[in-house]
């Protein structure tokens, strides 16, 4: 048991030390960072959200990244304020792109379809957005969100598709549209 | 001209209305028309009103800096490049012969992207003595004209007259002005030797200058530097919006999805 306390302890050390280089303003380190933290998983996610650098954004935009890649479930409600509220494009693209990708099925059933609502809910606000990358990211989140969730949001894309003018935005729409057509006709 | 501007927009818009940011161009207080030019560009307000008034400001008189700039006629010149209304097209020459530097720079950029062919002669005026006559202005952070600013602009134009005198600035002292070249050359030739130059230019030391290359990059829309612009050690925005670029030259070169925009999009999604 010692020997687990140890391994856990430096384990944790090891998280903090990893989370520190995020803010470092090397983007080369904060990489490789993200990697390890990625790597680690579950273990991450609370220090993760724990020590989010309120004044740092590029280094909340790489802890945010992480988190979208751990895809713990924990993360969703500093994914929902980040997307909706952050004031970095960077920060928002990213939690917008994770909401798509946590795994829900770590949560109870009952639970399920009310936390992914919410996640729709905020990428269907800030799909409206002015910047056009919160937009690209908002599909890209949506996208992720018709696949591993229960929703049944195919509909969105052509609403979409109706009003928006940015033709990179376009594209991915088409993009999620054809994907997600093929996959629900296999 | 369709509008941009619509209802939507208005919960965006910080505080002013499009009634009082045009009035405010008239404003006696000179940062309020400075504010108003800046934010008519900003929301994208290209209603008849707002033009009009905009191209009215590119003869003001009134605000001036210590040196003798015009900074309200540089921020409606630059609005004027935003709101896409090809009225604005006459003033904006005028402007290149504007006693102001950042009034000619900002009126170049414009005409650039208001896709306006008939500016293309006082563009290539810009140029006249080539790179001898390319030197910087002493005591000012700038060359004697906004030699990057007009040429990418006559690029933009696809000036294919302008190539003999754009081709010696392959080789001006200052990067960017080598980068507007090598961009309006690849633009104007389609030689792929161009588009790799500014490939090569994303491995540079200096960061500001691996922005611009990426800029460029995004600008002619060159497809064999994905790769390269999404690994390139620059800001994730400045890699999107360079990806960006690409994509809508795709788009726009076929109508459906083909796998390079897609494989352009894998790049742009892990780049979020």
């Amino acid at each position: 048991a010692a020997v687990k306390d140890l391994a856990s302890a430096e384990v944790a050390a090891g998280i903090s030390t990893l989370i520190a280089v995020l803010g470092y303003n090397n983007p080369t380190a904060a990489a490789a960072a993200v990697q390890g933290l990625i790597q680690i998983g579950s273990l991450a996610v609370q220090p993760l959200i724990a020590q989010l650098d309120d004044y740092n954004y590029g280094a909340r935009a790489y802890a945010i990244r992480a988190l979208a890649a751990i895809a713990d479930p924990r993360a969703l409600d500093i994914l929902l304020a980040s997307a909706a509220t952050d004031f970095a494009p960077s920060v928002r693209r990213a939690a917008a792109k994770g909401l798509g990708a946590l795994r829900w099925s770590e949560l109870a059933t009952n639970e399920r379809s009310t936390v992914q609502t919410k996640a729709l809910e905020t990428l269907e606000l800030i799909i409206k957005d002015a910047d056009w990358s919160i937009r690209y990211a908002a599909v890209v989140g949506l996208q992720g969100l018709a696949t591993t969730s229960e929703l049944q949001i195919q509909d969105k894309f052509a609403q979409i598709l109706a009003t928006e003018k940015d033709a990179a935005v376009r594209s991915r729409v088409q993009l999620a549209q054809s994907q997600l057509f093929r996959t629900t006709s296999d | 001209m369709q509008s941009n501007w619509s209802q939507d927009s208005a919960a965006e818009t910080q505080g002013l209305t499009v009634e009082q940011a045009i009035a405010n161009l008239q404003s006696p207080d000179l940062s309020l028309r400075y504010y108003a030019a800046w934010w008519l560009g900003k929301f994208r307000v290209n209603t008849p009103a707002a033009v009009e008034a905009l191209i009215v400001a590119l003869e003001d008189e009134a605000d001036r800096t210590e040196l003798g700039g015009y900074p309200l006629r540089r921020n409606a010149a630059r609005a004027l490049g935003k709101l896409g209304d090809t009225q604005a097209v006459p003033g904006l020459i005028r402007c290149l012969a504007c006693d102001d530097y950042y009034v000619r720079e900002a009126a170049a950029q414009s005409l650039g992207m208001l896709d306006a062919p008939t500016a293309i002669p006082a563009l290539m005026e810009l140029l006249t003595g080539g790179v001898e006559a390319a030197v910087a202005i002493p005591g000012r952070p700038h060359l004697t004209q906004p030699y990057d600013s007009v040429i990418e602009a006559l690029g933009a134009l696809q000036a294919k007259q302008a190539i003999s005198l754009i081709q010696p600035f392959l080789e001006h002292p200052q990067a960017k002005v080598q980068y507007a070249a090598t961009r309006a050359m690849y633009q104007l030739t389609q030689q792929d030797s161009y588009g790799q130059r500014l490939m090569q230019a994303l491995e540079g030391n200096d960061l500001q200058l691996r922005r611009t290359a990426l800029s460029d990059l995004g600008a002619i829309g060159y497809l064999p530097a994905r790769e390269a612009i999404a690994r390139c050690a620059v800001e994730n925005s400045f890699k999107l919006l360079a990806l960006k670029g690409l994509l809508e030259h795709q788009v726009k070169l076929h109508e459906t999805l083909t796998q390079d925009a897609i494989q352009v999009m894998n790049l742009m999604d892990s780049l979020l």
